[in-house]
């Protein structure tokens, strides 16, 4: 409460809900925990702070006052109940006394915040609401748990000649029901403002994540638009990029993959051979992919080769886009690379392009698949790629 | 997909605009310039419906993600009315639940918000000429999403158990081939000339298409929208 558990975990150790566990405990036994308690919120200084509350209760002489004048009210108190040969309640009345006039001066000398917390969470269990309604409704708890109680005390004061172990239990079930009762409201609300407290802790959570992430990529990436304006190819690669990421981000909740290697499957890999080509050279690579699969090593050979077809055609076509269309089917996966630029008579290339088209070839021949190219001059080239799912060696 | 815009005889479209991003809808409209008659615009479902159902224009341009019930909301409410106006749809995300979503509810395209200016010219006259828009995209969904339509997981030809409509729930072999090329990034006048058939077949397929998507009663179609996140 006074955040005395956390300062002793602290200070020891101990985890925080072990120390709390053991201040309750003592607190149900006797009342002694609540009194250590009392005493340790008086003693220790707020972290921060060298004056503790304590000191500042010294000067309080009203205060002090206060609280000794309830001693007499106990003595004769102690006195009727010791008449009464009601001892137990002599055992616990100085302790709860030495609580109270804790507590008293506690409230009394808490710096404000401390004094706004009790107010709004521990004034409420005593003090009904204004409203007339929550008033009675707390007059009635009081009564019944007062009469619960009555009757836990008697059936356990009882305890006796027949079916001697189940009487001191039934009354301790009473006894705890006169405590729900009577607590059971204030406590609920506790609970219900911790956990719309936490809602909101990890709402804000989630917006500082957001700030940060837009900051880190989107931020960026608009200041680096601002700084090339006057080269509107790269200006278009920065904005595909950060589209492509955003994206990504907003609609699979996921940073998308970056190198080939960590992609798993067929779409990741024409994912990442999409956004590595597009950043690369200048040109949009429009991918469709129908059907997914888990990437072998002949699939990956397959992604090579194709990435191969899609930077050739971006260097040689002189066109802006390049289609790639891949298809999983039962027994192989297809890859298709086209463009619609200024293709090229495969009977007569040039040898550095046939190098090309024919490491190409060999990429995807060497792990049991086909490739096959079709061109014609000023009319594209489309590249055709297959491949069988299980490689033949396995 | 520049698609040749000269064979459309007919005057210019008539156009609507249901956008709600303001920056965005002047951007279209100075990209179409004098080549459509731009009749309206509207930045959330129910005033939409109200001046489509008021001015029945040609082809409406539908931002999927708007205000007020989003694109389907408008769809629904001018398609009691004016069947005979056709919708293009336009997103910011290539979403199969988006795409699936639309086409469903009648929207005769699917472009994304990316287009260029020329392009989406060719796609609004298509539409207006009552042709439907298949993107590489699209064709690629529609073929994953009528994918190993010849069995099911237990080998049953589909449709077999639930008695379902053959003809809806399958493609052709023919649309198949269209569909593929054209996601391999074809014109229809290449599709066209690959196949050694005409346009306006290769036109009459890709409606057929549309049309089976728009009827189907393959509820694995929303499943696979929804369990489908690609790219």
């Amino acid at each position: 409460m006074g955040g005395i558990c956390a300062g002793i975990s602290k200070a020891t150790g101990i985890d925080v809900t072990l120390v709390r566990i053991a201040f309750a405990l003592l607190g149900l036994g006797s009342g002694i925990g609540v009194l250590l308690y009392a005493l340790a919120w008086l003693i220790v200084p707020l972290e921060g702070e060298d004056t503790n509350i304590f000191g500042r209760a010294v000067h309080d002489r009203r205060g002090i006052r206060l609280v000794l004048a309830v001693i007499p009210a106990l003595i004769v108190a102690q006195i009727i109940a010791s008449s009464l040969h009601v001892g137990f309640v002599g055992s616990f009345i100085w302790p709860a006394f030495l609580a109270a006039g804790a507590a008293v001066l506690i409230w009394r000398n808490a710096d404000p915040d401390e004094r706004l917390w009790i107010n709004r969470d521990l004034i409420p269990m005593v003090r009904p609401d204004r409203d007339p309604h929550s008033r009675r409704s707390l007059l009635w708890r009081i009564v019944l748990g007062v009469a619960l109680a009555l009757t836990g005390v008697v059936v356990i004061g009882l305890g006796g000649t027949t079916a001697a172990a189940l009487r001191p239990i039934g009354g301790a079930l009473l006894f705890i029901a006169a405590v729900i009762v009577i607590f059971g409201p204030w406590w609920i609300t506790l609970v219900r403002d911790l956990m719309s407290e936490r809602q909101a802790r990890a709402l804000a959570e989630e917006r500082s994540q957001m700030a940060a992430h837009v900051h880190d990529s989107v931020l960026q990436t608009l200041a680096l638009i601002q700084r090339s304006a006057e080269d509107p190819q790269r200006v278009i690669a920065l904005a595909r990029t950060q589209e492509r990421e955003l994206r990504s981000w907003l609609f699979d909740g996921r940073p998308p993959v970056t190198f080939s290697d960590e992609a798993t499957t067929l779409v990741e890999g024409v994912t990442v051979l999409q956004r590595q080509v597009e950043a690369d050279h200048e040109i949009t690579v429009q991918a469709v992919i129908v059907g997914d699969c888990a990437l072998s090593d002949s699939l990956r050979a397959l992604l090579d080769a194709g990435r191969e077809a899609t930077v050739n055609a971006a260097k040689w076509s002189g066109e802006d886009q390049v289609s790639l269309y891949a298809e999983v089917e039962r027994d192989t996966v297809m890859l298709f690379v086209r463009d619609r630029g200024r293709g090229f008579d495969p009977g007569a290339v040039p040898d550095d392009r046939r190098g090309i088209a024919e490491s190409i070839r060999t990429r995807v021949q060497r792990c049991g698949g086909t490739a096959a190219i079709r061109s014609r001059p000023g009319e594209g080239t489309e590249v055709e790629l297959s491949m069988p799912r299980r490689s033949p060696a396995a | 997909m520049s698609q040749d815009v000269s064979s459309t005889p007919r005057q210019r479209p008539r156009v609507f605009l249901v956008e709600d991003h303001a920056v965005f809808r002047a951007g279209v409209k100075a990209e179409l310039g004098d080549a459509v008659e731009v009749v309206g615009e509207a930045d959330e479902a129910a005033a939409a419906i109200e001046l489509i159902n008021e001015r029945v224009p040609d082809v409406v341009l539908l931002d999927v993600h708007l205000p007020g019930g989003g694109g389907r909301a408008v769809l629904d409410g001018v398609a009691n009315e004016h069947s005979e106006v056709r919708f293009l749809a336009l997103s910011v995300s290539d979403a199969p639940e988006d795409v699936i979503a639309v086409i469903r509810a009648g929207a005769r395209g699917y472009v994304t918000k990316t287009i260029s200016g020329p392009e989406l010219l060719a796609a609004i006259y298509k539409v207006a000429a009552g042709d439907a828009v298949f993107s590489p995209r699209l064709a690629g969904f529609v073929l994953d999403a009528f994918a190993n339509q010849g069995s099911d997981a237990l080998g049953r030809p589909p449709g077999s158990l639930t008695g379902l409509d053959h003809e809806l729930d399958q493609l052709s072999p023919r649309e198949q081939q269209v569909l593929r090329l054209i996601a391999r990034g074809y014109t229809y006048k290449e599709v066209a000339r690959d196949l050694t058939i005409s346009v306006k077949t290769v036109e009459s397929h890709v409606s057929s298409v549309l049309r089976k998507l728009q009827l189907s009663t393959r509820h694995e179609l929303t499943k696979w929208a929804t369990d489908r996140r690609l790219v």
